[in-house]
């Protein structure tokens, strides 16, 4: 159920813990997806080690956060994967992890089976190789296939297969159920963000408005699709979808990036939207306190939508899909179903877009040569 | 205003007062500002718990022999209604369990 406005208003103000936190474990990847919101590639130095890393699933513990999404980069390259992973599970953190299945043998998916609160979603962008293949690179698809088989050959049915919308998956979502439900996995979708590299292929990528009230009408109708809130946006259009159906950032979300920095949420890797760092102090003291998050959680006008009929639904829509197009917080959102955000981005300049501040990408990097502090 | 919300429906079930209903040894509370969240580990589900009373009767439905027990001695007559439909709605999502 979307949860009533009582209700919103006091998650608009903060938790005492998130409900959704995220965890990016290392800024390595063995791909290069053209969306990345974290713009991975190569190790940063500074990831926390692994004493720090468990000390930070404790401390998460004692402050019953109840689960972790857990990801990158990708998060089974970090040697000590299973020992950070088996750690959270013992303790009673839940951990749902994205991963782009290369590194996900057999080996690994017995052992992935044989731990409780645990939850697998694999990526891929498309439902053949030559769609998928084109936003995560030449080989993904297969990989990702081969990961699933193994999942299943090693009795974990219920992974989660988890698809950005682009304007191309999008004309494959009935393929997607089926190759989900082929293996007795759900489907789990995603916006498209123009946060990291997704900043240079956002408007190319993005679904078009008809695109977004198909999509619409398509999840309304399949209650049982993974969404994680992504598209409260669309809720505008008519029937709220499953969800909170509000922009959680700093409220009862965030993101914890591998080096320890606290962001409100996993699409705002960016000095703007940063924290604080869980070192030093650890999470708890950065979460109650943090000046960022006291501002995201005080009442907020509803700026430009103040005379929208259909703010209630879609509140203004998503704070990072905003900021990296240029909006001030308070416009519409860039994909406002009622096109007010395209009006608005037609005054914004392109070249005038915020960019990420740090950028791990593999040479040839599109920010600088290396990982910019 | 309804007392729990879950992120998801729940299914229908007939909820027996007459029984021992307890927090599941699966979920974790953890007190907000409106009353509780509630986690089950095994199902995934969770649910807000929207008044401090009722996280109270979560916390101390297994010190009694039934739900009804519990009921009469924690919560004010003219307020039963709204405890039985909560306390059903997490039986559903099986967040109670018997025993």
């Amino acid at each position: 159920m979307s949860a009533e406005s009582g209700l919103r208003d006091r998650l608009e103000g903060g938790l005492n813990a998130p409900i959704c936190l995220t965890w990016e474990l290392t800024y390595a990847c063995n791909l290069a997806c053209t969306h990345c919101l974290s713009s991975s590639g190569r190790r940063d130095p500074e990831e926390l080690t692994t004493t720090e890393a468990t000390a930070l699933v404790d401390e998460l513990a004692a402050m019953r956060v109840f689960y972790l999404n857990v990801g990158g980069g990708e998060p089974m390259i970090r040697r000590d994967f299973f020992d950070i992973v088996e750690h959270a599970v013992e303790r009673r953190v839940g951990v749902k992890f994205s991963t782009n299945g290369t590194r996900l043998d057999a080996a690994a998916a017995r052992r992935l089976a044989a731990m409780d609160y645990l939850d697998v979603q694999i990526s891929i962008d498309g439902a053949d190789a030559a769609t998928s293949d084109a936003v995560r690179g030449a080989g993904s698809y297969a990989a990702a296939r081969r990961a699933m088989d193994h999942l299943a050959a090693a009795g974990v049915a219920d992974f989660k297969v988890s698809v950005v919308v682009t304007r191309e998956s999008v004309e494959q979502l009935d393929a997607l159920e089926s190759l989900a439900h082929g293996y007795g996995a759900q489907l789990r979708l995603a916006r498209l963000r123009p946060s990291g590299r997704g900043v240079a292929v956002w408007d190319a990528l993005r679904p078009s408005a008809a695109q977004n009230r198909r999509l619409h009408a398509w999840l309304v109708e399949r209650p049982h699709v993974l969404t994680g809130d992504s598209f409260f946006h669309l809720s505008a259009l008519g029937a709220p979808l499953e969800g909170l159906n509000l922009c959680g950032a700093g409220r009862v979300v965030c993101l914890i990036d591998p080096v320890g920095d606290v962001y409100a949420c996993p699409f705002v890797i960016h000095d703007r939207f940063r924290a604080g760092n869980v070192r030093g102090g650890g999470f708890g003291p950065v979460w109650r306190e943090s000046a960022l998050f006291a501002e995201l959680r005080a009442p907020h006008s509803p700026g430009a939508c103040a005379s929208c009929a259909s703010y209630d639904p879609c509140r203004g829509g998503c704070l990072a899909a905003k900021f990296f197009t240029g909006l001030e917080a308070s416009d519409p959102d860039p994909e406002c179903v009622l096109g007010h955000g395209e009006r608005k981005l037609a005054t914004t300049r392109v070249e005038l877009r915020p960019t990420p501040s740090i950028d791990h990408s593999r040479a040839p990097a599109r920010v600088g040569s290396g990982p910019l502090r | 205003m309804a007392s729990v919300a879950s992120t998801r429906p729940a299914t229908g079930e007939s909820f027996d007062l007459a029984r021992p209903w307890r927090l599941s040894s699966e979920v974790s509370l953890r007190d907000e500002p409106f009353g509780a969240l509630a986690y089950h580990h095994g199902n995934r589900r969770l649910v807000f718990v929207k008044s401090t009373g009722l996280v109270d009767v979560l916390v101390r439905l297994g010190e009694y022999a039934t739900a009804d027990d519990a009921l009469d001695e924690l919560v004010a007559p003219a307020e039963r209604a709204r405890y039985e439909r909560a306390l059903a709605t997490l039986a559903a999502g099986g967040l109670l369990g018997v025993g």
